[in-house]
Order: structure tokens, then C-alpha cells, then sequence
């Protein structure tokens, strides 16, 4: 179980947070400055926060490509933004 | 194959923000079997999102409307295909295709931000001031942090007030319109006490925040860790003002989402989604109601969506009784919209080598020699990628004046299981 309160326990790009029930994983990707990279290599992270620009995407829990603002944290969730 | 059978109503609503949900309540007070499909994993749209901590009020008395009338709603579901008139495909949360069918449909796909490129746009830290809010609301924690929101429209005083709320340093809230075309518009609102109300109430909570107008973004500045360090700013007056902030929420007004109306065959009328008094659609059985019919606000989407709703459910009595609300929430929304009017200095934020299409690191010069969205896509994958031009179409109907490029299926990125599970619905149909 988590730690801290009622808090959830995720992994981004092998470090560990603690975020609230109901936080989405692009939120916890930005508290936990975890970036995608572009085509090219650049930077990125979440930009539309509304399922709209991708720019937000990475994989989750071993699905490709999600849209991680259009989803909430689970304990115990792996996140790999490939950054 | 039981499981692969379409879930069939006599209404199917993509589109579970304020237009949505009315049109829902309309066709189902009507008698209508109605199924709302929104791709979000919590309903409300954008305007009633709800915060980590607690649904959105009005979105919650709708929605338990909507349990009363009996409504089906999927959520964290998402179209990705259509046939005309009335067949939908979408893909639920863990991957699976779902199949809808209803001889009628009432597009309710909202609005995307619209987003201007200009150097320094992609830099980790930047984000729409609408998905800033999102964000926010998402749980990520803004207290303490410098924030500037910057582009134009009243969606940034209304963000700068919820991100005040939620903790953050309003470092100053920087508006691209004159200071009298906003003023005027203020003006007209001495008939409407309640938004008058509501722009009291903000100018309340934003005491104190610097406030410029004719004022736009020009660069935004990278630290040694790679994030957003600082936003260079400048003035209708030529003058260039640099402020160190962690954050930027930046957008110039909103898009109607229209990529489901077009992949369904409906006509369009500039950016919007043509309509009819009914708020039907030039393909028979599909009506479209709130922003993608054209930007209007909350108001204008309820009083929309019944009509829509209405209409959907061949009440066209009750729909043209719901139309006389209509006229009013139309006309200040064309004075909103000429209050905060794109000025054409915008045209130049990017320089030949900002990026544009964000998904495929497109740069603005790549375009120059490219006549319309179809052809710069060709050639240089622009508008290609997984957001298939959502972010950088809008973008360049502004710059370029180049219309909407033709749409096709999915519409977003789908698994192939999804996929397969389709034809196998498909072949299964008679």
C-alpha cells in the first residue's frame, strides 16, 4: 500500500511518486518532469491536457501510445514516456 | 458474434459536455432511447470538467437527470469511425472496439484550443490555457509556481482565477485585443446581469494581477534543465518585456471540432459545422449542436443541444419552442467574438524555423512554397501524425488561411485489435 495517506504509488520512467486518487498520469508525468521525445528529439510534454495534440502520450502499464491525460492514476501503475 | 453486435437507440450524442448532455435530456423527455458517447474519462466537457477533487456541480444535476431519464453513457470512449447515417465506431478505455447504431445522431464534439506556433511553443511547460486548467484540475499542483496566461478571450480570466485559487503566482495575464474592444464589449452587457455578474466576480479575483492588453507572446525561453524559463512578450507598440515564469498557459480562442462531421460528410461553413434551424446537419440524421457549430459558450450549448436533442427525437415542435431562447446567446457571442478578434501582427509569431505540426516537427518555413493543408501534407507529413492536424490545421486556417483538409478514418490512433473487432462488426451486419 502507499505510503503517504490515500495516496496512489506510480512509476515514471523508473522513479517513484505519490499522487492523490483521481490524479491523471500527465499530471503526474509534469510533477515528475518526465518528457517524451519528439521526432526529432525534442522535449515534450503534456500540451492540450484534453485528448487532443498526443503530445502527451507514452506507455502505460505495457499499452503503447496512451493518452495520458485522458487517464487517472492507478497504484501501482508504470508509466514509460520513452524520454 | 453476441459480443460484436452494435449496441443499438433511437439517439446516439458523441459529446457528454453541456451540448450533449441537454441534447441527451431533450431526446429523452421525448421518449428517445438515447446513448451519449464521450471519450473523457469523467463527463462535463471542458467547461464542466471535473477537478480531481470534486465533480463539476452542474455536470453532476445533469447527469443525475440523465440516470432519471434513463440514458446510457460510455465513457472514456472514443469515435473513431463512421458510416452515414447513423453507424459510429469507437474504441473504450482498455483498447476494445464498441459499435453504436441510431437512425439519428447528435454531434456534440465541442472545441479545441486554438494553439498559435511561435519560437519556443514546444518547450516542456507550455501549455493551452484551457489545458493548463485541465491540468490543474487533473491534480497537477501549481502552488507557489509563476504563471503567465497569455493569447486572448475570456477563457484566460477565467483560468488565471481557478489557478489563483488552486495556489499559483499570477506573474501577469496578457490579452493580444485592444483594451477598448474589451471595454465595449463589457458595455454590452448591462442587459445580461448575469454574466455581468460573472465578469465582476472574476475582476475581483484577479486583483492584482498585472494585466496587459495589445499584448501577445513572441518567445518562450528554455532553462538548463530544458523547461520553460522565461516568455518574452511584446506590445502593439513595438516594446519586448522578458518575464521569468515556470508556467505558460497560452491560447488564442477556441476551434469547433468538426473532424466527425467531416468523416460523416457534413458540409461546412468556415471552420463551423453548417447547421439548420434544427440544428441539422447537411447529411440527413445527423444534427450538431454547441461550439462545433460554431463558438457560442455554455449558455448558447444548453440552449443548443435541446433543440438538437429535440430535433433528434423528431419533436421539431419542442425544438423550434427551444429556439426562441437562441437568438439572444448568439448575439453575444458574435460580440465576443469581434471583441477578441485575431490581430493580423499574429500571423508573424513563427519564424521559418518553428516547429508547426508539433507530432512530425514540421517548421513553419517548410510550408511556404505549399498552397493548401492537403498539399503541404504531402510533401512535408505535416498534419500527419498521431493528432492528424487538430492542433496545427486550426493554425494554419489563421496564418495561412488554408480550409480544413479532408478527414479520414480512424480518427485517432486505434489498436489493431480494435480494428479487427471492427470488420468483424462490419461483416456481421447485415
Amino acid at each position: 500500500m502507499p505510503d503517504a495517506g490515500d495516496n496512489l504509488r506510480v512509476t515514471i520512467d523508473g522513479t517513484q511518486i505519490h499522487v492523490p486518487p483521481r490524479t491523471t498520469v500527465a499530471a503526474a508525468c509534469v510533477m515528475a518532469r518526465a518528457t517524451r521525445r519528439s521526432v526529432a528529439g525534442e522535449p515534450r510534454t503534456a500540451l492540450c491536457g484534453m485528448g487532443v495534440c498526443f503530445e502527451c502520450r507514452a506507455t502505460v502499464d505495457g499499452r503503447l501510445d496512451v493518452r495520458t491525460c485522458m487517464l487517472h492514476c492507478r497504484d501501482g501503475m508504470e508509466v514509460h514516456t520513452g524520454g | 458474434m453476441a459480443d460484436a453486435s452494435p449496441m443499438r437507440a433511437d439517439v446516439i450524442v458523441v459529446g457528454a459536455g453541456p451540448a450533449g448532455l441537454a441534447a441527451a435530456h431533450a431526446a429523452a423527455t421525448d421518449g428517445a432511447r438515447v446513448v451519449v458517447v464521450d471519450e473523457n474519462p469523467e463527463t462535463g466537457g471542458q467547461i464542466w470538467r471535473a477537478s480531481h477533487r470534486a465533480p463539476h456541480p452542474r455536470a453532476r444535476a445533469l447527469l443525475a437527470q440523465l440516470e432519471r431519464d434513463g440514458v446510457t453513457t460510455l465513457r472514456g470512449t472514443t469515435v473513431f469511425d463512421a458510416v452515414p447515417p447513423g453507424s459510429l465506431r469507437a474504441v473504450d478505455a482498455g483498447g476494445h472496439s464498441v459499435a453504436l447504431e441510431a437512425p439519428a445522431i447528435v454531434l456534440a464534439t465541442g472545441a479545441t484550443e486554438l494553439l498559435l506556433p511561435f519560437p519556443g511553443w514546444t518547450l516542456p511547460g507550455v501549455f493551452g490555457a484551457g489545458g493548463l486548467q485541465a491540468m490543474v484540475k487533473g491534480g497537477l499542483d501549481v502552488a507557489g509556481r509563476r504563471v503567465l496566461l497569455a493569447g486572448s478571450g475570456p477563457l484566460l480570466l477565467a483560468v488565471a482565477a481557478a489557478l489563483r485559487r488552486s495556489g499559483a503566482r499570477i506573474v501577469a495575464l496578457v490579452e493580444q485585443a485592444d483594451r477598448r474592444a474589451v471595454r465595449r464589449l463589457a458595455g454590452t452587457l448591462w442587459n445580461r446581469p448575469a454574466k455581468l455578474g460573472q465578469a465582476a466576480a472574476l475582476s475581483v479575483r484577479l486583483c492584482g494581477v498585472p494585466r496587459h492588453h495589445a499584448t501577445w507572446p513572441v518567445r518562450a525561453h528554455a532553462g538548463g534543465d530544458g523547461w520553460l524559463r522565461a516568455v518574452t512578450l511584446r506590445g502593439a507598440d513595438g516594446s519586448e518585456t522578458t518575464l521569468d515564469v515556470d508556467l505558460l498557459g497560452v491560447g488564442f480562442g477556441l476551434a469547433p471540432a468538426t473532424r466527425l462531421a467531416q468523416l460523416l460528410g457534413c458540409e461546412l461553413d468556415g471552420d463551423r459545422v453548417a447547421t439548420d434551424d434544427l440544428l441539422r446537419t447537411s447529411v440527413p440524421g445527423v444534427h450538431c449542436a454547441g461550439e462545433a457549430a460554431g463558438i457560442g459558450g455554455v449558455d448558447c450549448a444548453l440552449v443548443e443541444g435541446a433543440i438538437a436533442g429535440h430535433s433528434a427525437a423528431r419533436r421539431d415542435d419542442l425544438a423550434l419552442r427551444a429556439r426562441r431562447r437562441l437568438r439572444r446567446e448568439r448575439g453575444f457571442a458574435a460580440a465576443l467574438a469581434d471583441a477578441f478578434a485575431l490581430r493580423p501582427e499574429l500571423r508573424e509569431l513563427p519564424t521559418s524555423d518553428t516547429v508547426v505540426c508539433r507530432c512530425e516537427d514540421v517548421a513553419y518555413g517548410a510550408l511556404a512554397d505549399h498552397r493548401d493543408a492537403h498539399d503541404a501534407k504531402l510533401a512535408t507529413r505535416c498534419g500527419m501524425g498521431p493528432c492528424q492536424g487538430r492542433i496545427c490545421g486550426p493554425a494554419l486556417r489563421f496564418l495561412r488561411d488554408w480550409a480544413a483538409d479532408r478527414v479520414r478514418p480512424p480518427l485517432v490512433p486505434v489498436p489493431m485489435a480494435a480494428l479487427r473487432e471492427t470488420l468483424a462488426t462490419t461483416d456481421s451486419t447485415p
